[in-house]
């Protein structure tokens, strides 16, 4: 801050370049050793909360409710998302392939964009938004509370309770969503291209179809399911762990959503590659 | 280490036996070498400052905490290491009261009472819910909170709930940590009954926390002090009044005088 702060750092720095650089080292090793052991915990958790999916007892009823939860009410969002990204989709790629008259490629962009892409992605990322955050807080609530330990006081075992249905419904409901997602999605393209851009609706339809193949489809259905689990053990682990009365509630809060939305794009990008690499 | 002069010691069947239990968060030492032993059918209340571990200690009895070191027995039986099935078994024994009432919030007070005979016995909805009802009766609840969820309750009606939750079940033994605080007098009371009740009707084992003296002496058999991580006494309920001890005559006094300083 202050002239003689710096001069004394630089009159340090110049003491013992070798110290500073060990310094360096240490602080990178450091954050590495904490970046690694985040891992760490993290595989374990969800190592527990996957075990806990397929052991016995099981509770129906939460895992009901969250589907309901994840599932149906995410819908709405879902739904006007891939509506809109198929709206814009049909416009920005008409005014681009209008350029060199290839206007018909409109139907077959739409339709590969949105299920490869960008129903699971944004639908992964809307309902980090909101599934992830409900979780983190609600589970984060719950731990400063004392409710997680009086669960286990109960005999009833806090990863069975409250961690497997919410990732079991996360990773079966994602796809669905993904599934009514890009169907919307194309219904939007359609509107678009037959009400705007003047393509004829059966010749729309038939280029829609033209050059989809199931694995489009399906390679976007791994990605959502992929991505749900992300969403909900990640909410799961940042509530489960959350400290500090109502502080570290909104902090787990924000990091779940802050990690689910940047592995989730990172995630993406590697399952791309592993199911289109080579074509 | 205070000498252990209370006669469970040297019983032969402590159905609860903690030693040398020590647990530290980071450079706060709170549990240095507790020693507790309590029979079957007894009831321990524990006494002590605020922030002296009473809660810790509790925790690590029922792992929630892992102690760093020392030995906590259950009927004979280790119980440091148990996890998973196991530790889950071992819970059926226990009942707990939280400090907070630790109540599920989004289930309703029926259900809240209920979760362990439902979720841990297994037992029939319906069934269950006659009894959660009943249970309430006893802690002075009449049967339309039932339906109710937690936040509708004022905070010693909650406490209530937490307590009916924690003696539903009927377990072998009960903490109740700080049970009548946020009670009325008179209420305090009915749950002290409650809690002698369940001791002796139903021969639970009980360890209560409190700083409530007319509490501690009506519920305990025997009465131990914790201060600084330790048990520094521990005697008959009725030796409280002349323990020769000055850290326990300046907290049953209630005086800022004596060895005790708090650190403001
Ligand atoms: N999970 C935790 N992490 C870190 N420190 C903790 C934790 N739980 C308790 N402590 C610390 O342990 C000490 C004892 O806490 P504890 O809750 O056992 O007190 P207590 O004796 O129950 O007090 P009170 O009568 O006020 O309830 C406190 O200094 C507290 O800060
Ligand atoms: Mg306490």
């Amino acid at each position: 801050m202050s002239v003689i702060d710096d001069k004394e750092q630089q009159a340090q720095g110049a003491f013992s370049p070798v110290g500073a650089f060990l310094d360096l080292l240490e602080k990178t090793g450091g954050a590495i050793m904490v970046f690694l052991s985040a891992v760490g915990r993290l595989a374990t958790f969800a190592g527990r909360g996957i075990y806990h999916c397929f052991t016995p007892p099981f509770y129906p009823r939460l895992l009901l409710r969250q589907l309901i939860d994840i599932g149906y009410y995410s819908l709405p969002v879902v739904g006007m998302t891939t509506l809109f990204t198929g709206m814009v989709l049909a416009l920005q790629s008409y005014t681009g392939f209008s350029r060199f008259s290839a206007e018909g490629a409109v139907a077959t962009v739409v339709v590969l964009s949105m299920t490869r892409e960008l129903a699971p992605v944004l639908a992964g990322l809307m309902v980090a938004g909101r599934i992830g955050a409900s979780i983190a807080a609600e589970l984060g609530t719950m731990r400063v509370t004392e409710q997680i330990d009086a669960l286990t006081t109960l005999s009833t075992n806090p990863y069975k309770y409250l961690v497997a249905p919410r990732i079991l419904a996360g990773t079966i409901m994602l796809p669905l969503l993904v599934l009514i997602g890009d169907v919307i999605g194309v219904f939007g393209g359609y509107l678009v291209g037959v009400y705007k851009l003047g393509f004829g609706p059966q010749n729309y339809l038939h280029k829609t179809w033209e050059y989809l193949t199931s694995e489009d489809v399906v390679s976007g259905l791994w990605k959502a399911a992929a991505f749900g689990f992300i969403v909900t053990l990640l909410g799961c682990y940042h509530g489960y762990n959350s400290k500090r009365g109502a502080q570290g509630v909104g902090a787990a809060t924000t990091n779940a959503v802050v990690s689910a939305s940047i592995i989730i794009l990172i995630c993406n990008y590697l399952l791309t590659q592993l199911f289109f690499a080579g074509k | 280490m205070a000498q252990d002069t209370s006669p469970a010691a040297n019983a032969n069947n402590p159905k609860l036996v903690l030693s040398g239990v020590y647990k530290s968060f980071g450079n706060n030492h709170v549990l240095r070498g507790v020693d507790i032993s309590i029979n079957k059918g007894k009831s321990l209340v524990v006494i002590g400052g605020s922030g002296t571990g009473k809660s810790v200690m509790i925790k690590c009895v029922l792992g929630l905490l892992s102690p760093d070191k020392g030995s906590i027995r259950v009927d004979g039986e280790e119980t440091t290491q148990l996890s998973g099935k196991e530790r889950d078994a071992l819970m059926r024994k226990f009942g707990m009261l939280f400090q907070g009432g630790a109540l599920f919030d989004s289930l309703t007070i029926w259900e809240n009472v209920a979760f362990g005979l439902v979720q841990g016995k297994a037992m029939d909805r319906r069934q269950a819910k006659e009894i959660a009802i009943e249970k309430l009766r006893s802690v002075g609840l009449p049967e339309r909170v039932a339906n109710l969820f937690p936040a509708e309750l004022s905070g010693g009606m909650q406490k209530r709930v937490g307590l009916a939750r924690a003696v539903a079940t009927n377990p072998e033994i009960i903490f109740f940590d700080e049970p009548t605080t946020g009670l009325d007098p008179i209420m305090a009371d009915v749950i002290n009954d409650l809690i002698i009740e369940a001791s002796k009707k139903l021969g639970a084992t009980t360890l209560s926390i409190t700083h409530d003296m007319a509490s501690a002496r009506k519920i305990a058999d025997d009465i131990a002090m914790i201060y600084k991580g330790e048990i520094i006494w521990q005697g008959k309920a009725a030796d409280i009044d002349h323990s020769g001890n000055e850290y326990v005559e300046q907290f049953i006094r209630g005086s800022a005088e004596g060895p005790i300083r708090m650190e403001v």
